[in-house]
């Protein structure tokens, strides 16, 4: 990673502008050609440096449902559970932390009322109960790393 | 904001993606078989009715170097926890902080929020700074580090596509 690609990633995480030749606009901000600037994301789409090019929806406002999920699963059966709760679609994220409540994960469903079903369904998969923690009020969210 | 089938169509189709070209919006319209001009407009309008935050990019911050990934929790009384989620917010390496339900004595935590750092030390460093410039010494807190990360991707809206827009 060079200082374009560095420069590149803390433009696009501000947001592509909705216009007709959007990628054009952030090339002349960067200084570099169009041509090499979808040749830049590209790559580092590829190499997963960035994850996902698009839009990033706020699930809640669009009818949906996003809850932050935690359990409790005995060590020798870890990548079991892991691998059985990241085969739901509706499971955006997964990490394991440090703590007795060992996997933390997000359900994002299409519709609110889908969220309980889903949840049900995975503690029924794994034999670990879920605990459902749905925002209540957000204070923050800027999740934008400085590169 | 009620969603139209075109703008339900419009969330399908971009959500893995928008397409790497001049003209990714025209490239979407003929997917769906409307202007280039419209789907500008109806991007334009979910994002200034909040539908859509921006047209960004999820990062994998372990690849740029966020080693140390850190969900740190506190159990604030439910008459403060607004003031604090105001502190903790306006901290500049503070990147996410919301207030969720408490879950029994297994989980009395009610704020949670995300610091991401590159080393452990300094993560750790830096909350405890926190804490004493906010004098927040009271407050019973803990710090989750990640281990291993499974899955990483933005939510995905329309889970299942149309049948005519699947590759």
């Amino acid at each position: 990673m060079d200082e374009i690609d560095r420069r590149l990633i803390n433009r696009l995480q501000a947001g592509l502008p909705v216009s007709r030749r959007p990628f054009d606009i952030i090339a002349d901000e960067l200084g570099i050609s169009m041509d090499v600037l979808l040749e830049r994301i590209q790559q580092l789409l590829d190499v997963r440096v960035l994850t996902r090019f698009g839009p990033m929806y706020n699930a809640v406002n669009l009818g949906g449902a996003l809850s932050l999920c935690a359990m409790r699963v005995p060590q020798d059966r870890y990548d079991d559970v892991a691998d059985c709760v990241n085969a739901f679609p509706e499971v955006a994220h997964n990490y394991e932390r440090d703590h007795l409540l060992n996997m933390w994960f997000v359900v994002a469903t299409e519709q609110a009322g889908q969220a309980a079903a889903v949840i049900r369904a995975i503690e029924q998969e794994t034999g670990c109960q879920v605990y459902d923690m749905p925002k209540l009020e957000e204070f923050y969210i800027g999740l934008q790393l400085t590169v | 904001m009620v969603l139209t089938e075109t703008d339900r169509q419009l969330v399908a189709v971009i959500q893995d993606g928008l397409p790497l070209t001049a003209h990714p919006y025209a490239v979407i319209g003929e997917q769906l078989g409307i202007s280039e001009a419209d789907v500008i407009v109806r991007l334009s309008e979910l994002q200034s009715a909040g539908l859509i935050k921006r047209m960004g990019v999820v990062v994998n911050h372990r690849a740029l170097g966020y080693r140390a990934n850190a969900m740190v929790v506190w159990d604030v009384p439910d008459t403060d926890v607004e003031r604090v989620g105001e502190l903790l917010a306006g901290e500049s390496c503070i990147t996410l902080c919301y207030q969720r339900p408490r879950r029994g004595s297994e989980w009395p935590y009610n704020l949670f929020c995300m610091i991401h750092g590159r080393e452990h030390g300094g993560v750790l460093r830096r909350l405890e700074q926190i804490i004493q410039y906010h004098a927040l010494e009271h407050i019973t807190h803990d710090v989750l580090f990640s281990g291993r990360s499974f899955k990483q991707r933005g939510a995905r809206y329309v889970m299942i596509l149309p049948e005519k827009f699947r590759g």
